[in-house]
C-alpha cells in the first residue's frame, strides 16, 4: 500500500499504540514560549519531574516582546511572564534565546533559521502556528499546555493519526503574486475548516520551485483552514537550507540520505486530493473577520451569505459591492511568522525603495528575529523602510496579535503581512485586511489597495 | 498527583443547573502563571459586590462553610470554555471531591489530570445531600464506590480507568511513564548526525 511522507515519519514516531487510536509518538523537538509554558513548568515543580530532553527543547519570548524598547517591559504580566520564562530555563536546563540576543525572534521564526528545525522529525510547541516548521517535511503541530507538561516530563505525545489531504499546487506564479495568495485563494475557496482533522501536503511544481520561505508561509497559514498541520516534502532546496545552519547535523550526507527516504510513494496515498492550479493568480485581501472572507484583488466584496458575514461587513465598517481599493488603509504591518522573513521584507522594500509612505499612514515593520534585523540593517533593507517613513522595530509578534504594546487602534484600517483578520486581533476594534508583502506596502504607499502586478516586474520574486 | 481512596470533609451546596466555567472564573482572572493562586477568583462574579466586597450571604463567604472539601451541585457541571483554570480555582480553594448530575466532557477530563474527583449521582440521592449543613460530614468512598451521608450510601459509577488513576494517584505523566523502558529504547535507537 502506497504511503504519505507523513504516514512514514510518523510511523518511525510510534512508542505504543493501535493506529486510529491514541498513539504515544516521540517528539523530537519541543519549542517553548512565554505564554504557554509557566502552568507547564509549575506542574513539574509540583510532582518534583525534571525535563526529560533539555537538548531537544528550546525556548524564546517572542508574544509579549515590546519592540520599541525591548528591554523596558512595561505590562506587569508581559514582564512577569518573560522573567518567569528566564527562570524556568535556567533552572530546568533548557537552551533560551533570551530577551536582546542574537537568537530571539518568533519561535517559528528561529526554530528553521538556527537548523533546529529539521526533515522528517516530530515537533510541537504550545501555538498552533507550529504548522510552520512542515515546510521542511517535519510533523509540525501545536498543543496545549498540560500536553505542553506532559512533552516536558516524557518527550513523547498522545496523538491519534491525523488524515492524510494533499494540495497539488501547480502553474507557474504570475509577477506580483506570491505564496501568501495561494493559501489566502486555498482557504477563500474551500472554507475555514476543509482542513479539520487533516494533516495537508503541498505538492506540484509551484512548490518544488518554491523557497523554504515561502514554503513556509504556505504551511504556517494552512491551520486557518482547520488543518493541523501543513507539510511539504523534503528536497535539495531543504537541506541546502539546513546546511550549516547553528544546530544543523554536521554530518550532512548521513542527515541526507536519511531524510531523502520521507517522499510520499503516489497520491493515491492522500485520502483525498485538491488540484490548484496558480497560473491566473491574483493577490488576495481579506474583507471580513475571518482569512477565508477574502477575494482576489479584482473582484469587489461579495454579498453577505449569512448573519456571520453581516456581522463582519458591520465590524470592518465597509459595504459589499466595494473594492479593495476604497478601503482606508491608515495602518501597515509588516511582520509576523507567516510573513516577517529576509525574503518578505526584501520584497516590501523593493517597492518602497526611493518613495514615501501616504501621509496619514502608520507603517510598522517588524523583523521576525534578531538576525533577520540585522541581516536587513547590513543589506540597506532596514534604511529603505526607515527612508520611506516606516517605523523600524525590534523583532517579536508585535501586532500579529497585540499582546505587546504594538496595538492598531479602534476603528482604523490594517493592510497586515500576518495570519489572521479576527475581531479584535490586532487591538480592540481593530479592522485587519491580510494581504502578501508587496500588497501590503503598495497599500502603504498609496493609501489603499493597488494593483500591484502592473508595476511587478519592477522588483524581483 | 495525591491518591485518594476515601475522602471525608463537609460539603458546600449550590444545587444550580449549568453552572459554566465563566462562572467558575471568569476570563480577566486567567491571566496569571500559575496553577495555583485562583481560590480568591472562585465564582467571583457571585461571590463579590461591585465594591469588591464579599457578598455575606454566597456559600463560599460564609465562615461555618469555611474548610470545606465537598462541592454539591446540580446538572451539566462545567460546561462552556475549555478553561482549565476552572478545575484549578476549585482544588485551590481546597475543593477535592463536586457531586453534581453531570459534568461537561472537557471539565470533566481537566478533573482527571488536576485529582478532583467529579462524581455523578442521581437527582433523587443529591436531593438528600442537598440538605447538609456545614455540621454534618460527607464520605466518599472511591474504592466501594459510594457517597456516605447519615448513615445513607449512594452508589455512584465511574470508568475503570479514572478510578485507578485517582487511586494510585496517578496522572497522565504517570500513566505515560510506564512505558519509559520502550521511550528509552526509541531514543537509544534513534539516528544521530553528528
Ligand atoms: S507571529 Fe502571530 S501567529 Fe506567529 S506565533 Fe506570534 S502571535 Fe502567533
Amino acid at each position: 500500500m502506497s504511503k504519505t511522507m507523513f504516514e512514514k515519519i510518523w510511523d518511525r514516531h510510534v512508542i505504543t499504540g493501535q493506529p486510529g487510536e491514541p498513539q504515544l509518538i516521540y517528539v523530537d523537538l519541543h519549542l517553548v514560549h512565554e505564554v504557554t509554558s509557566p502552568q507547564a513548568f509549575q506542574g513539574l515543580r509540583m510532582n518534583h519531574r525534571k525535563v526529560r530532553r533539555p537538548d531537544r527543547t528550546f525556548a524564546t519570548m517572542d508574544h509579549n516582546v515590546p519592540t520599541k524598547d525591548i528591554f523596558n517591559v512595561k505590562d506587569l504580566i508581559s514582564k512577569k511572564q518573560i522573567e518567569t520564562l528566564r527562570q524556568n530555563a535556567k533552572d530546568f536546563g533548557i537552551r533560551l534565546a533570551g530577551m536582546g540576543e542574537a537568537d530571539q525572534g518568533i519561535i517559528h521564526v528561529i526554530g528553521p533559521q538556527l537548523g533546529l528545525t529539521q526533515p522528517g522529525q516530530t515537533i510541537v510547541c504550545g501555538d498552533s502556528h507550529t504548522s510552520t516548521h512542515g515546510a521542511f517535511g517535519s510533523i509540525a503541530f501545536g498543543i496545549g499546555t498540560s500536553e505542553v507538561e506532559h512533552v516536558f516530563a516524557t518527550q513523547t505525545i498522545w496523538q491519534v493519526e491525523p488524515k492524510q489531504m494533499g494540495i497539488h499546487v501547480h502553474g507557474k506564479l504570475p509577477d506580483g503574486v506570491y505564496a501568501k495568495d495561494i493559501i489566502m485563494a486555498i482557504i477563500a475557496k474551500y472554507g475555514v475548516k476543509f482542513g479539520v482533522g487533516h494533516a495537508v501536503e503541498f505538492y506540484g511544481d509551484t512548490i518544488d520551485a518554491m523557497s523554504m520561505e515561502e514554503r513556509m508561509t504556505l504551511c504556517n497559514m494552512v491551520i486557518e483552514g482547520g488543518a493541523k498541520m501543513g507539510v511539504v516534502h523534503p528536497d535539495q532546496i531543504t537541506f541546502d537550507y539546513v546546511a550549516g545552519r547553528k544546530y544543523a547535523p554536521k554530518d550532512m550526507a548521513a542527515a541526507e540520505d536519511y531524510w531523502s527516504q520521507f517522499q510520499t510513494d503516489d497520491p493515491a496515498a492522500f485520502d483525498e486530493v485538491i488540484d490548484f492550479d496558480v497560473s491566473d493568480l491574483a493577490p488576495f485581501i481579506t474583507w471580513g473577520t475571518n482569512p477565508g472572507m477574502a477575494v482576489p484583488y479584482d473582484q469587489a466584496f461579495p454579498e453577505p451569505q449569512d448573519q456571520n458575514d453581516a456581522h463582519a461587513y458591520e465590524y470592518v465598517g465597509i459595504k459589499p459591492g466595494m473594492k479593495p481599493t476604497e478601503i482606508p488603509i491608515t495602518w501597515a504591518f509588516f511582520g509576523s511568522c507567516t510573513n516577517g522573513r529576509l525574503s518578505d521584507l526584501r520584497i516590501a522594500a523593493s517597492y518602497l525603495k526611493n518613495k514615501h509612505i501616504a501621509p496619514g499612514v502608520h507603517a510598522l515593520v517588524v523583523p521576525g528575529s534578531m538576525a533577520i534585523r540585522e541581516a536587513a540593517e547590513k543589506e540597506g533593507i532596514a534604511q529603505i523602510f526607515r527612508d520611506a517613513g516606516c517605523d523600524w522595530r525590534m523583532p517579536g509578534c508585535s501586532a500579529c496579535l497585540g499582546m505587546n504594546p504594538d496595538k492598531i487602534p479602534a476603528g482604523a484600517h490594517c493592510a497586515s503581512t500576518s495570519n489572521r483578520n479576527f475581531e479584535g486581533r490586532q487591538g480592540a476594534g481593530s479592522r485587519t485586511h491580510l494581504a502578501s508583502p508587496a500588497m501590503v506596502a503598495a497599500a502603504a504607499l498609496n493609501g489603499h489597495f493597488v494593483d500591484i502586478r502592473k508595476e511587478a516586474s519592477v522588483w524581483s520574486r | 498527583m495525591e491518591p485518594i481512596t476515601s475522602h471525608t470533609g463537609k460539603a458546600i451546596v449550590m444545587p444550580n443547573n449549568n453552572i459554566d466555567t465563566d462562572q467558575i472564573i471568569p476570563k480577566q482572572f486567567l491571566k496569571n502563571i500559575l496553577k495555583t493562586g485562583y481560590a480568591p477568583h472562585l465564582f467571583f462574579d457571585w461571590r463579590y459586590d461591585q465594591s469588591g466586597k464579599p457578598k455575606p450571604d454566597f456559600a463560599l463567604n460564609k465562615p461555618e462553610n469555611q474548610g470545606a472539601t465537598i462541592l454539591i451541585s446540580g446538572e451539566n457541571f462545567g460546561c462552556g470554555s475549555s478553561r482549565e483554570h476552572a478545575v484549578w480555582s476549585l482544588t485551590d480553594w481546597g475543593f477535592k471531591v463536586v457531586i453534581a448530575g453531570s459534568f461537561s466532557d472537557i471539565f470533566y477530563m481537566n478533573s482527571t489530570k488536576n485529582g478532583l474527583l467529579a462524581i455523578s449521582l442521581p437527582a433523587a440521592d443529591r436531593k438528600i445531600l442537598n440538605t447538609a449543613t456545614s455540621t454534618d460530614q460527607i464520605t466518599v468512598n472511591l474504592v466501594d464506590q459510594y457517597v456516605e451521608f447519615k448513615g445513607q450510601r449512594f452508589h455512584f459509577d465511574i470508568d475503570p480507568m479514572w478510578k485507578n488513576k485517582f487511586i494510585n494517584g496517578l496522572d497522565d505523566i504517570d500513566i505515560t511513564m510506564k512505558y519509559e523502558d520502550q521511550i528509552e529504547a526509541y531514543e537509544a535507537a534513534m539516528p544521530t548526525f553528528d
